[in-house]
């Protein structure tokens, strides 16, 4: 079975987030890049699969250099190739674009992606994807079963999940608990080196939308310390004071 | 111009996003607001009260295959609505019907896809969207005629001034195709208020010490009418129902109120919650980071002001 995990290079989650160049650049001094969290999620299920059925597992990011290392994590983690689009992911259905055109050129069995990227938190890559490929495409999957060439998957829905058969091959963006994280051990590192990282340049491909500038929310207010033995005031102040209740 | 807006519904009733997506699409734009609701299990009254939000017609899709939302099928219909409209602007509320959807909308119809619009843009080609998981935001500027707005929660405050929709059915030819991917069936909690949707919310981390004491949460959730949420680590040990835990790897929510109880407030948790207009905070160490992003807080032990606080809302509400 041959799997294609688009990953993201994102800020680590506990990343403070601030801007330079008069609020048009996202500041990365300080940042530590990583995996994004739920394209880590799916790049450990791709890798269980491989482990239970053979196989192959490709990871795919479209961005610029700075993204080989956590290209070569996600190859340490146990993925046995990668390709880099040399291009600047900066609209969804651009990068949706450039994704599309590898999977043509490619062979993939199963085509894995994370429920959302924590920067833009589109959610969006996905469907456009599946669109243009004319493929299924579901988010958020948190269960993933593989039988031949049908597919047994769990989506999360409002309020519950839904359950849903497949045929191979589809499109799954991945959340918990399809799979638990995996840490690279040693012998995985030292071997990603070696693994072949492809860099292509990126197809022609349309951007719809440009970011001219970022704000930061305004900063909350003090918050207003109420005594537990006296709860009756907090009730009071939600409905009086802050009109929620 | 008019605007094409998809609504959703659950359990015979419109969503209130859909109202809100309404409302959005009512604020965007001069033109006639014509909403699209998809499967039998809606009523036309329930449809036609969609013109409070603004909407002046409403295209019913009345096909009991589509009951379930199959994302393709739901995708083809809702485009081949869009455009008998002839519109160029669309509007969905962010769901796990209304993403997936509004992603296969964009590449059918050429359409710019702006998604996580926090608010009603006063120019339509700059658009404010949230971003780093409700961290900061982003001036977006579009630069295509034809525009999906993926709308968050709150972007739009429900209008109630319209009158009623004229509702009308539509249809169009379903190919087999289109229901690749079958949904085999559904676990769902039924009754419960949904987390992503609501407007208040009591949620409960490891300072519970175990799903024994949740009643403590259920409680005053049902006094005040608010759903339940939860820490990952709560989930985690399924203590509750992962479509519980709230935060960045989990559902983002926006309610009015959000009370946390025994959660430290990690920044992951936080980053669920910043979308929220007021938080409370219980919590029995002082020093718990959730203070800084609080509103309101107490220090105390949640075992004993829970009960107390149960009884004040049950007190002071009725
Ligand atoms: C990549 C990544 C993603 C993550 N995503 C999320 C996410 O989406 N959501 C999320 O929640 N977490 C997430 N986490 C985990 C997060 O970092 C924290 O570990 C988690 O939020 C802590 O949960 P908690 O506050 O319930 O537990 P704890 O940190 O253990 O805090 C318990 C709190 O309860 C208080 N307490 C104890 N007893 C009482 C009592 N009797 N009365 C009152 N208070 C009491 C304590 O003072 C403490 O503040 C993520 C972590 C990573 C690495
Ligand atoms: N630049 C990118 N390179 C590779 N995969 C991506 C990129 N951007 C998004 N994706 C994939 O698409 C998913 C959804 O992204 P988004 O629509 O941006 O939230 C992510 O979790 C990734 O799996």
């Amino acid at each position: 079975m041959n799997i294609l995990v688009c990953i993201t290079h994102v800020p680590d989650t506990t990343s403070r987030i601030s801007f330079t160049d008069n609020n048009t650049k996202f500041d990365t001094s300080g940042v530590q890049f990583i995996i994004g969290p739920y394209d880590d999620y799916a790049l450990a299920r791709a890798v269980e699969l491989k482990e239970a059925n053979g196989g192959e597992v490709t990871v795919l990011n479209v961005g610029p250099a700075d993204t080989e290392p956590t290209i070569r994590k996600a190859l340490a983690i146990g993925a046995d190739k990668a390709i880099r689009v040399n291009a600047e992911p900066v609209d969804s259905f651009y990068v949706a674009q450039q994704i599309a055109a590898v999977i043509k050129n490619g062979n993939y069995d199963l085509i894995l992606m994370g429920r959302e990227s924590i920067d833009f938190n589109g959610g969006m890559v996905h469907g456009m994807v599946g669109e243009l490929l004319n493929l299924p495409a579901f988010s958020p999957v948190m269960k993933l079963e593989i039988e031949g060439d049908t597919a047994k998957m769990s989506r999360e829905i409002e309020g519950g999940k839904e359950f849903i058969e497949a045929k191979l091959p589809f499109i799954a963006g991945c959340q918990e608990p399809i799979a638990e994280w995996k840490i690279p051990n040693m012998r995985g590192i030292m071997s990603a080196r070696k693994k072949p990282l492809e860099v292509i340049e990126p197809t022609d491909s349309v951007k719809n939308t440009e970011v001219s500038s970022y704000e930061l929310p305004p900063a909350k207010g003090d918050v207003k310390m109420i005594s537990k033995d006296n709860v009756e005031e907090l009730v009071k102040l939600l409905k009086e004071e802050a009109k929620v209740l | 111009m008019s605007v094409v807006v998809f609504i959703e519904h659950e359990e015979g009733k419109v969503k209130k996003s859909g109202l809100e997506a309404v409302s959005f699409a009512k604020g965007l734009s001069k033109g006639d607001v014509v909403a699209v609701a998809i499967g039998a299990n809606v009523s036309s009254d329930e449809l036609a009260a969609v013109g409070k939000a603004g909407a002046s017609k409403v295209l019913h899709v009345n096909d009991e295959k589509l009951n379930k939302g199959v994302i393709q099928a739901y995708s083809h219909v809702l485009a081949e609505a869009i455009k008998s409209v002839g519109a160029k602007h669309i509007v969905l509320a962010k769901s796990s019907l209304g993403d997936p959807v509004a992603a296969r909308l964009a590449v059918k119809l050429d359409a710019a896809l702006i998604a996580n619009v926090s608010e009603v843009p006063a120019d339509e080609n700059d658009v404010k969207t949230s971003i780093f998981t409700g961290k900061a935001f982003a001036n977006t500027k579009v630069t295509k005629e034809n525009k999906i707005f993926a709308i968050k929660k709150n972007a739009a405050t429900v209008l109630e001034d319209g009158s009623e929709a004229a509702v009308e059915e539509f249809s169009t030819e379903l190919s087999d195709d289109l229901f690749v991917g079958k949904i085999t069936g559904e676990d769902k909690a039924k009754g419960e208020i949904l987390l992503p949707e609501a407007d208040l919310v009591v949620s409960g981390g490891r300072g519970l010490k175990g799903p024994e004491n949740w009643n403590l949460i259920e409680d005053l959730a049902r006094a005040l009418n608010a759903a339940t949420g939860c820490s990952k680590p709560v989930s985690d040990m399924d203590w509750r129902p992962h479509h519980e835990h709230v935060g960045q790897t989990g559902v983002k929510v926006a309610p009015t109120l959000y009370i946390a109880v025994g959660i430290s407030g990690a920044i992951q948790h936080l980053a669920g919650v910043n979308s929220s207009k007021v938080i409370v905070v219980i919590n029995q160490d002082e020093e718990a980071p959730f203070f800084k992003a609080a509103d309101y807080g107490i220090v105390g032990d949640a075992f004993e002001i829970l009960p107390k606080l149960t009884e004040a809302v049950k007190a002071q509400l009725n």
